[in-house]
């Protein structure tokens, strides 16, 4: 990532329509969260890191992948913060300036199975490429 | 009763029972389903980004057309039902996305969120009465103990996707009333199936599976029902799989004696 | 030509800093009719008003503009300055240049052009003040109190110590309020019923006070020191003078199933019932939506073993109307509903309970008879999760904004009753925060983790799932640990949000009172008269302003009452003489004035007027000064322009509009 910081903290709250100030620190995103376990950044602490502009670490981190956009977050948080809108708009400035290496079209062949519905592919698709 | 009707991709391949259940009902219960013509896919999951507009494109098309026709428009995916919803509720309340869109669009009027969208399951609530459907049962679906699986889309975010209580739904319960069998409740229903990580991330979209069909299970659910092929899929592949998983529609078309008759409308 | 005087207030910086108060000074000073102006630091302090008064002696002065800030805070100190100094009160305008414009503006430029503008609205305005001078009215010697629970109760024993006559009217059979549902009470944990019960005798004990049970405020009219109302005693079906609590009736009545509002729903009552044994009055009423006898003619048990022969089911409603000079307001809480709130299983799992109804399931008197137990099969709990801020705290439409006070307290409260009583009982409390501000209150909450074992984890529950064997998973943050929770819990325990009694919008509306937007009623200032309704005569007790516990509510019990006293001791209120009058030469009697009069104060008579020389009877409006509240609605609403409000009249309010314009 080559913007400053702050600059990306700024896209982050401007894409996801969310005011991380709005958090009181509760902890219900992470209560609530089925992917909990396998996120290194905690849906709690995405949050967090927003507010401190500690963006380098989200990008980098597992738990752009993760994330099922169960909207569980976003349905129980209680002060509208919306954690899981926060991790998708970390996860579109990834796909959209690095450009996407999590899901290649190369790998498609062989995780393929004949009961795998289209809208899988497409929805994969979109959450992890451009 | 004539309806838009907006199938989505998997229902023309992987999950034609889906939609041909549906529409043989839909014969059986008096109202129509009019595919609308030329869709597009809905793109399966909704771009959050408030930036994304080209994304969104394909959901206006198709509210719009309904809009023309001055009819509902009726969906069945639990995908394309709460991209389609959503994106309708942006082009209602939110002006940037509005004005944006239709500048894309290029329509004679501007689409505005004029149209409304109904899941099936809906449409047989509020449109055709779940008591209605229940005397229209000719095959009784007795004795069979059935636990809903709504997963997340169809409910959340429930200001937005106004289906049901987004905690404590009972819709298709109600609907499980109606064809004769007897509901399962259990508190899993309304959590995720792991959704498209499932491509990349088999063993996470599985353990939450397994939670899903243990917790039913438990409960004394004898088989699962879902509006939502990627549900179906991803609770098939629950190593604690015990319990079959079925289309809602392919059990509403057994209870009303069209089973059979899928074949016929499904072309 | 009026000599006018000018001062500006700096407030400190509040004005000085955003306006150039020199400026506001020298322009004024240009004004038609200013022969004086100046300004100073703190106009309201003592030195301030000697200024004032200075001036007004030494120049004359026939009236004076104070540019401060809103007259809701100082005009009563300046106008009363005034009259020291010889001046008619009603001489006085002031200028808010400080809320409405140098606490909102940061441009010093604008705000001192705004500030010289208002200055001279008001300089324009004073140009056609006259002297006025305000009536007086009489003032009933007796308070009501509306709603009998702990703070009802303390308010009318206070203000009856002090020789006045109290009424009490309460809407359930008896008084208590919720402090009767309680078990014991935090930081002391002395037993509710051994404190609130020795209150409830003294109250009905006592010869000024007059309570009225099962009854409703209906109707309430007049002002300030003069209030009439109407008490609607519904029909108890049971003789109160006869009737000599012997609870035979309630023994025998054969309808027992409906659910106990005492105990929340938790166990069922008979139809003709008293909510707890020490209720008070101790007689029964019927619930005659749920006894047989009115609901189909056949029964009269308890006619039957009546042997005192009370029961009267001919009874009828009966409307009673007192006259007062104090009002109350006293009408507590309850606890929110839980429907937005699925994802912690309340409606699901009979285990998943409020801590109001885990109160009535530790209580002797209670559903379980005080012992802690299921409420799904009866076994006693092993493990017991408490859930805190369940509605509070949350900004997303589905519950309350704000923090409802007491539950961090009564939560440590029931987690160290419990750990002592069962101490093999493991007590689990998710929490945001811990707040305990009060005297001995922190100290509590640390005894129940140090002492009492109660394990304390910061984080909120996700979700409650209840299991096939009945038990309850508990999904939570455990944010020090930085881990989410599974864990199994056999009861668990929500601190549900408090809400005013939702009843509270119909007798503010009543009282024309004001209501913020969570239903608290309004305090006339929010530090300075905080028990005080901006509506005069009304006064604000306990819960019904806001959140509290029961020390504070007794707290604010008192000072509602001392500031009730305060009213009745008066012999006679000055009444406010900016009221309406009607110009009998213009106006035509078409009655739209009355109709939008809110206070009842316009009536017509017919009155002989001389108009250009030609005599002749005409219908016309009359204003009742004593009702008239002011309000100016008769002076907009009237098409012929013959209304005129008093010391705001249509002359001197189109002066400041032309002030400002020019």
């Amino acid at each position: 990532m080559n913007k400053p910081a702050k600059k990306q903290a700024e896209l982050i709250r401007e894409i996801s329509g969310v005011n991380p100030l709005k958090c009181m620190k509760c902890g219900k995103c992470s209560a609530t969260c089925p992917s909990y376990d396998e996120m290194d950044i905690k849906p709690h602490q995405f949050v967090s890191y927003v507010q401190n502009e500690n963006i380098e670490a989200l990008v980098q981190s597992k738990t752009l992948w993760k994330c099922l956009s169960c909207f569980a977050c976003v349905e129980r948080c209680p002060r509208d913060v919306r954690p899981g809108k926060l991790i998708d708009a970390a996860r579109q400035i990834v796909v959209r300036e690095r450009g996407a290496d999590y899901l290649s079209p190369d790998e498609i062949p062989e995780l393929l199975d004949p009961e795998l519905p289209q809208q899988l592919l497409v929805s994969a698709f979109r959450r992890y490429r451009r | 009763m004539k309806y838009s009707y907006y199938p989505g991709c998997t229902l023309r391949t992987k999950a034609k029972d889906l939609d041909a259940y549906a529409k043989a009902s839909a014969r059986a219960l008096g109202f129509e389903l009019e595919e609308i013509e030329n869709w597009q896919c809905c793109g399966g999951v909704y771009p959050l980004g408030s930036d994304e507009i080209a994304t969104k494109l394909s959901s206006v098309r198709a509210l719009n057309e309904a809009k023309e026709k001055g009819q509902e428009l009726v969906t069945l995916c639990s995908a394309c039902h709460h991209v389609i919803k959503r994106v309708n509720d942006d082009m209602k309340h939110v002006e940037d996305i509005r004005t944006r869109a239709n500048n894309y669009m290029q329509l004679e009027t501007p689409y505005a969120g004029e149209t409304t969208v109904l899941h099936y399951l809906e449409v047989l609530r509020d449109r055709i009465g779940f008591d209605v459907l229940k005397e229209k049962v000719v095959n009784p679906l007795t004795g069979r103990k059935i636990g809903a699986y709504y997963g997340c889309l169809l409910l959340r975010p429930g200001s937005v996707m106004a289906f049901d209580n987004p905690e404590n739904p009972t819709i298709i319960e109600d609907f499980i009333r109606a064809i004769g069998a007897e509901p399962v409740v259990y508190p899993y229903r309304n959590e995720c199936c792991g959704g498209y990580i499932s491509l990349k991330e088999k063993e996470l979209s599985k353990n939450m599976c397994d939670t899903i069909m243990e917790s039913a299970e438990g409960f004394g659910a004898e088989m699962l029902i879902t509006a939502c092929p990627l549900c179906l899929y991803n609770l098939n592949k629950s190593t604690a799989k015990k319990l079959p998983v079925y289309y809602f529609t392919e059990l509403l078309a057994e209870a009303l004696g069209v089973k059979d008759a899928k074949e016929e409308v499904a072309k | 030509m009026q000599r006018i005087g000018v001062f500006v207030c700096h407030c400190g910086s509040n004005i000085a800093a955003t306006v150039d108060v020199k400026k506001v000074v020298e322009m004024a000073l240009l004004e038609p009719g200013v022969v004086h102006a100046e300004d100073y630091q703190y106009m309201c302090s003592e030195a301030g008003q000697a200024k004032i008064a200075a001036a007004i002696r030494e120049k004359h002065l026939t009236g004076i503009v104070v540019c401060s800030c809103s007259p809701r805070m100082h005009e009563t100190t300046f106008r009363k300055a005034a009259e020291r100094a010889g001046l008619n009160p009603y001489m006085v305008e002031i200028a808010n240049i400080r809320e409405h414009c140098s606490w909102i503006h940061k441009d010093m430029e604008e705000a001192t052009k705004k500030a010289v503008i208002l200055a001279r609205a008001a300089i324009a305005k004073v140009n056609l003040n006259t002297p006025l001078k305000p009536g007086e009215s009489r003032v009933t010697k007796r308070a009501l109190v509306i709603g009998g629970g702990i703070a009802g109760i303390q308010t009318a024993l206070d203000i009856a110590d002090a020789g006045y006559e109290v009424d009490i009217v309460e809407k359930t059979p008896s008084i208590g309020g919720r402090m009767s549902q309680l078990d014991k009470t935090f930081p002391t944990l002395d037993c509710s019923a051994c404190i609130l019960t020795p209150k409830m005798v003294e109250a009905a004990a006592h010869e000024k006070i007059k309570i009225y049970t099962y009854s409703e405020v209906e109707k309430v009219s007049g002002f300030v020191g003069d209030f009439t109302v109407d008490i609607r005693k519904k029909a108890r079906s049971v003789d109160m003078d006869k009737c000599t609590g012997c609870g035979v009736c309630q023994e025998k009545c054969p309808s027992r199933k409906t659910p106990s509002e005492f105990n929340r729903g938790l166990n069922t009552r008979s139809a003709i019932y008293t909510p707890f044994a020490q209720a008070i009055p101790n007689v029964p009423v019927i619930d005659r939506e749920h006894c047989i006898k009115f609901q189909t003619g056949k029964c009269g048990v308890c006619a039957k073993v009546c042997q005192a022969g009370a029961i009267d089911y001919g009874q009828k409603d009966e409307i009673v109307t007192e006259k007062y000079g104090a009002i109350v307001v006293a009408t507590g809480f309850d606890t929110i509903k839980l429907d937005n709130y699925d994802e912690y299983a309340y409606s699901q799992s009979k285990d998943v309970i409020t801590s109001l109804e885990l109160e009535r399931i530790m209580n002797a008197a209670g559903p379980t008879k005080g012992h802690l137990e299921r409420l799904s099969d009866g076994k006693a709990p092993k493990e017991m999760v408490f859930i805190q801020c369940v509605g509070s705290r949350c900004s997303d439409n589905r519950g309350k904004s704000y923090c409802s006070k007491i539950c961090c307290m009564y939560t440590a409260k029931h987690a160290m009753l419990i750990r002592d009583k069962y101490p093999d009982v493991n007590v689990t409390v998710f929490y945001i925060d811990v707040r305990t501000p009060g005297k001995n209150f922190d100290e509590f909450y640390r005894r129940a983790v140090e002492q009492y074992g109660v394990n304390y984890i910061k984080g909120q529950v996700g979700k409650v799932a209840p299991q096939p064997d009945g038990r309850l998973l508990v999904q939570a943050s455990d944010l020090l640990d930085n881990r989410q929770i599974k864990m199994e819990a056999d009861m668990v325990v929500l601190a549900t949000a408090i809400e005013p009694n939702p009843d509270v919008r119909k007798i503010a509306t009543m009282l024309t009172a004001s209501i913020d937007t969570n239903n608290f009623l309004t305090e006339a200032h929010a530090k300075l008269r905080p028990v005080e309704s901006p509506t005069a005569g009304i006064f604000l007790s306990g819960v019904c302003q806001g959140p509290k516990d029961i020390p504070e509510t007794v707290e604010q019990a008192g000072a509602a009452a001392v500031k009730a006293i305060g009213l009745l001791a008066k012999d006679k209120l000055l009444t406010n003489p900016c009221t309406a009058q009607s110009d009998i030469l213009l106006c035509n009697g078409c009655s739209t004035c009355a109709n939008v009069c809110p206070y009842g104060a316009i009536t017509y008579e017919d009155k002989e007027v001389n108009d250009h020389g030609i005599r002749e009877t005409r219908r016309v409006a009359v204003v009742n000064s004593a009702l008239c509240q002011g309000c100016g609605a008769c002076t907009v609403a009237c098409p012929s322009g013959a209304m005129d409000l008093q010391g705001f009249s249509n002359r001197q309010i189109i002066a400041e509009v032309d002030a400002i314009c020019r």
